[in-house]
């Protein structure tokens, strides 16, 4: 990210370089900074529904946020979904890569097989998902009920949870798998077998020698992982319960695109706009600062 | 591996075998669930095993006509919109982001770090944070309804010109030097000499970027108000969105299936590109 390496050799044009900057110079400037910029000025105005009158309102969108038990609501609903999300399917696919990472022979048909969610969209997962565990012809739902649980999605918050949450990791798990299985083979070999001559058993290198040295790679996953819990989950939730019930599974990003587009609030969602972006810029920094830390290694 | 361990193989295999059927399960119940008819659906429990009805449902749903549809545009229309968009949106970026990244590494001008951090910033505003107000743009440039709205908003891409500026960097500095006392011209030596040593670096992003666009459902949602217009993720979101005893689960499971086919086949056939794609893009 530094622009410290740059060539030596060089070609010279005063024009050139601005035609070849022009395509992507354009898209951002109309698709990135002036609607960015929109957010932030309608985040401080309040308009009709009809946009017919428009005044400047300070801080109002802000403070009615802040005061919106519902907004409230959304955001540990989020922090509970995002923990949810980002520990299971990183704990989930350090299991499968350990594993994956021993294994000589058929790697290569679990891989194939194993990164196929990555392919679906999150639309489609949550179908997939919803088909499973669907009161009515849900396969997963019907051996519950088997056993005694009444299970309804549309009625108990903690059913949405769990399947939004299952949906979600499911399709990151791919993701995770690759990281981990490259992590673990980058990993010394001699550093492992140095290891196992001291007596130290497949369980105790794990503890002491792999993870500690994956500790990077966790920590890189937690924050994509993250990021892929706020913002790319949308799909899921609108194809299996929509937010509901109530607003139990309505994440943030959910909420913008529903207050903005359903309820035609535009002041309202612009200032959820702006604590999203605020919200994704940490992260990224957060992100950066552990780029850094990997070069100085 | 360091020692043997029959026993620790085992289960290796055992345990690696049970998450690959926990995972690949729901695809194979949507594979089964598009084989049957919508009475078979309609049973508890639903068959878990294949049925006689696939030429039936995928022809129903692909020609969009027979018992069953709901939607006024066949599934084919759905798939060429996705396959349009797709295609648009990995060209384009790989394209524009080879051009800046050629500007970025190869010429001094000025204001060239303002231009470089310009673009590094758009990587923190993802598109579902300010759909609003790009909704609201694209709408005044009149781009509703149009595969120019579906895809130019999304293709301008900071990770594809980082990938390529950090591997033009890795290019030696002798290529350029022959290149200009050879009397090539910028782009002469842009298109005879970088374009073919960028192959790598562009089948990896255009995996990556393909399934990017190919899976795109917020962005539609908005752009595309008209049937006509919709790409096949989001066709099946409406195909579910009656009452749960209304919804054809069969025709759905169909439509599933071929909307994850091209992603799918993407991924597993061009898995060493995408593997090198995902961990470059993330550097």
């Amino acid at each position: 990210m530094i622009l410290s390496s740059d060539k030596k050799v060089i070609f010279r044009s005063k024009w050139l370089p601005w035609v070849l900057i022009a395509p992507q110079g354009f898209i951002i400037l109309a698709f990135f900074f002036w609607p960015a910029g929109q957010a932030l000025v309608q985040s401080f105005q309040q308009s009709d529904a009809f946009g017919t009158s428009v005044q400047w309102s300070g801080l109002d969108n802000f403070v009615a946020l802040w005061r919106d038990e519902t907004y409230l609501e959304s955001f540990k609903t989020t922090a509970l979904f995002s923990v949810l999300v980002a520990g299971l399917g990183i704990s989930l696919s350090l299991v499968l890569a350990f594993f994956a990472d021993r294994v000589v022979r058929g790697i290569w048909l679990y891989r194939s097989l194993l990164i196929l969610p990555y392919a679906v969209a999150p639309v489609v997962a949550g179908v997939l998902w919803l088909f499973l565990f669907s009161p009515s012809v849900g396969l997963v739902a019907y051996v519950l009920e088997k056993f005694g649980v009444e299970w309804n999605i549309l009625l108990n918050s903690t059913h949405a949870m769990t399947l939004v949450v299952i949906a979600s990791v499911w399709k990151q798990i791919a993701y995770n798998f690759l990281f981990f299985l490259a992590g673990f083979q980058s990993i010394p070999k001699s550093l492992v077998e140095a290891a196992s001559i001291d007596g130290a058993s497949v369980w105790q290198r794990f503890w002491t020698v792999q993870l500690p040295l994956l500790t990077p790679t966790t920590f890189f996953l937690l924050v994509v992982n993250t990021v892929y819990a706020f913002f790319e989950t949308f799909g899921i939730i609108d194809a299996t319960t929509k937010g509901g019930p109530g607003k139990d599974t309505a994440i943030l990003v959910y909420k913008v695109y529903f207050d903005g587009f359903k309820a035609m609030d535009l002041g309202g969602s612009a200032a959820q706009s702006v604590v999203l972006m605020a919200i994704v810029i940490s992260l990224t920094v957060l992100q950066f600062r552990y780029v850094e830390r990997k070069v100085n290694y | 591996m360091v020692e043997r361990h029959p026993f620790l193989d085992l289960i290796s295999h055992a345990l690696l075998a049970l998450g690959v059927m926990v995972i690949v399960f729901p695809i194979y119940l949507a594979l089964v669930g598009s084989t049957h008819s919508a009475q078979d659906m309609a049973q508890s429990p639903i068959p878990i095993w294949f049925g006689q009805d696939a030429w039936l449902n995928y022809r129903t749903i692909l020609l969009g006509e027979g018992p069953g549809v709901t939607s006024q545009v066949p599934v084919a229309r759905m798939m060429w919109v996705s396959l349009v968009t797709a295609l648009s949106i990995a060209f384009g970026k790989i394209v524009i982001s080879l051009l800046s990244a050629f500007a970025i590494v190869y010429f001094n001008f000025p204001f060239r770090k303002a231009v470089f951090w310009g673009i590094f910033i758009t990587l923190m505003l993802p598109v579902e944070v300010r759909i609003v107000p790009t909704y609201q743009v694209v709408a005044d440039f009149g781009m509703i309804n149009s595969f120019a709205g579906l895809t130019i908003p999304l293709i301008a891409s900071a990770t594809a010109t980082f990938l390529f500026r950090q591997f033009f960097l890795t290019v030696p500095d002798e290529l350029a030097e022959a290149a200009k006392m050879d009397g090539a011209s910028p782009m002469q030596f842009f298109w005879d000499v970088l374009l073919p040593l960028s192959r790598t670096s562009i089948a990896a992003l255009f995996v990556i970027q393909f399934i990017y666009g190919w899976n795109q459902y917020l962005w539609p949602l908005l752009m595309s108000t008209e049937e006509r217009m919709y790409p096949i993720v989001m066709g099946i979101r409406s195909m579910t969105a009656g009452a749960d005893s209304q919804v054809q689960w069969n025709l759905v499971m169909a439509t599933a299936i071929l909307a994850m086919l091209p992603p799918a086949l993407v991924v597993v056939l061009m898995q060493k590109w995408f593997v090198k794609g995902l961990v470059d893009t993330e550097k």
